[in-house]
């Protein structure tokens, strides 16, 4: 049995339907990759997946004794209040409330892959920091180490890597990949459809026009095919008029 | 100063003294710890309605001539506080509306209420002292004296029992409902101590002066630190600090014991403020 199975899924906010008739399944130790547009319903999948809101129509169950504890997720934005006092430390911590059930306080265990986390994400020197002084690429961090946290078997992360620089980027899609080696099953949203086709085994395409399948079918599909030529020809515009800027400051 | 000793020493022998500093000193504690939460969750006016209801069903049990008006005056703040919580939760604006309701509601049929069925022959005496607290602390008889401690006791230990929980469902509600905190049994949880805590502190403060007490310790905290739990720490120790000097204060000067905690409260909340503000600009 699969992980995560989505039938005859309708996505929308008060029957306004943004996303028809999704169908597909997640097994364990996958590596599921989701794109499209802005605006094309990314997230609110996401959510339904998550439990945090209902389809319109449609089914979305849970397989292989999926428990809600062993699911990390990073929201795409989390809105702290102004002023709100915690300290980095704190906030990955709580990635690990989950497992404490009506236990009220953190193992030693727990505290341990605090840490180990806090290090993976470069983060071990803000500890004792306040997360709302800290940059925005510094804060994905913190959300991504609690996340880990959380994760037992899935992971779903909304935009990992939006507000990393380069370096941090390309680490973090290895850890990624790392983690879906040991055999956490992982589900991406991304904009970066070339790291998406190298790392995933699967893609799902939302949008006008849904694909569902592995990444070698998606790069033999039109649709596929069609995209990741816009996505590289972009990217190549966007290199030579970022190095024609460069030259333009340098005169 | 020997003088000021010496009629504090005299007020300490008897025992309603040291009875309302104990009974002000818990509440002042139970109220600051979730400061920071109803701040933070604009769960502060929920608290400021919570007080008009406990005034409207104080009234009642006066009317009524319960012997122990708290064991009235407390289930119905606690139904309140969860049907509030309750419609908050369906649409922001309704839940809105519905405090304002509810609570406006509540204080008029109480003055009404007491109007109507007058209890004693000072009315506006009556209303004044549920409203501001006045002298009511140092007039508790030993039930309630002993019902302050033991919900105190039980909030704090309720506080520090699911500390992070309480934690994790302030700081992000969504992320703790998706990895299998379930949000809404917490929120149940809050709204329930903030019940039990407003209906402690009207016996303090009066039902007006509530939220000062549950607000400023929380923000006077976060002026100056950056951890939730140095923020916990820091607010219960302020909290219990002014209170203490209110009440000596309000003893030795004859003055109402609720507006002096909270006058305190608001000249300290100025000094943390500066201190805050100090360390950004030195920064
Ligand atoms: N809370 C909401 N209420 C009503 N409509 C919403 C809500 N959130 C999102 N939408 C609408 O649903 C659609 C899909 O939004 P969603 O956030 O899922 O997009 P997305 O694919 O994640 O986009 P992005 O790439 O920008 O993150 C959008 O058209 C948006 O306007
Ligand atoms: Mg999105």
């Amino acid at each position: 049995m699969s992980l995560l199975t989505c039938q005859e899924l309708f996505l929308g906010y008060d029957s306004n339907i943004i996303v028809k008739n999704l169908n597909f399944s997640v097994n364990s130790g996958d590596y599921l990759c989701i794109v499209g547009e802005n605006g094309s319903g990314k997230s609110t999948l996401m959510k339904t997946l998550l439990g945090l809101q209902n389809p319109i129509r449609g089914t979305v169950s849970t397989g292989d004794g999926l428990k809600k504890n062993e699911i990390g997720y990073l929201p795409q934005q989390t809105i702290v209040q102004r002023d709100f006092p915690a300290s980095v430390k704190e906030i990955v911590l709580s990635g690990c409330q989950g497992h404490c059930g009506l236990r009220p306080f953190y193992r030693k265990e727990e505290k341990a892959m605090a840490e180990e986390n806090m290090k993976k994400m470069g983060i071990l020197e803000f500890s004792n920091r306040c997360y709302r002084e800290l940059s925005g690429g510094q804060q994905q961090r913190v959300l991504l180490a609690r996340a880990l946290c959380a994760t037992r078997k899935l992971l779903l992360l909304d935009e990992p890597v939006s507000g990393l620089d380069p370096m941090v980027t390309a680490s973090m899609y290895e850890l990624i990949y790392g983690l879906n080696k040991e055999g956490i099953t992982i589900i991406m949203i991304s904009h970066d459809l070339m790291a998406a086709v190298k790392y995933a085994t699967h893609i799902l395409h939302i949008g006008d026009h849904v694909f569902y399948g592995t990444k070698e079918e998606y790069q033999k599909s039109e649709h596929g095919k069609m995209f990741l030529a816009q996505e590289s020809g972009g990217q190549e515009k966007a290199d030579s008029k970022r190095s024609k800027g460069g030259k333009h400051h340098h005169e | 100063m020997n003088e000021i000793f010496e009629k504090l020493g005299l007020y300490f022998q008897h025992s309603f003294v040291l009875n309302a500093l104990i009974v002000g000193v818990l509440i002042a504690l139970c109220s600051s710890l979730l400061g920071v939460t109803l701040v933070l969750k604009r769960f502060s006016f929920i608290g400021d309605g919570l007080s008009h209801v406990a005034f409207g069903a104080l009234a009642i049990a006066s009317v009524l001539h319960f012997s122990n008006k708290m064991m009235l005056v407390l289930p119905i703040t606690v139904l309140c506080a969860i049907l509030l919580l309750r419609t908050g939760q369906n649409t922001k604006i309704k839940g809105d509306a519905a405090i304002a309701m509810i609570s406006v509601g509540a204080l008029a049929f109480g003055y009404l209420i007491m109007n109507l069925f007058p209890t004693s022959s000072n009315i506006s005496g009556d209303v004044c002292s549920t409203l501001f607290g006045s002298t009511s602390i140092l007039t508790l008889s030993s039930f309630e004296v002993a019902l302050c401690i033991i919900l105190s006791i039980v909030v704090v230990i309720l506080f520090l029992l699911f500390y992070h929980k309480i934690f994790a469902v302030t700081f992000d509600e969504t992320f703790a409902n998706a990895t299998g905190t379930n949000a809404n049994r917490y929120n149940l949880l809050i709204a329930v101590i903030i019940a039990v805590i407003i209906v402690l502190a009207m016996n303090l403060v009066g039902s007006l002066l509530i939220s000062a007490l549950v607000i400023f310790p929380a923000l006077s905290a976060m002026r100056i630190l950056k951890s939730f739990r140095s923020v916990t720490i820091f607010s219960a120790v302020f909290s219990v600090f002014c209170a203490f000097l209110g009440i000596l204060i309000s003893i030795l000067a004859e003055t109402p014991v609720g507006s002096t905690i909270v006058a305190i409260d608001v000249v300290a909340f100025a000094v943390c403020a500066l201190i805050g503000s100090f360390g950004t600009a030195a920064k």
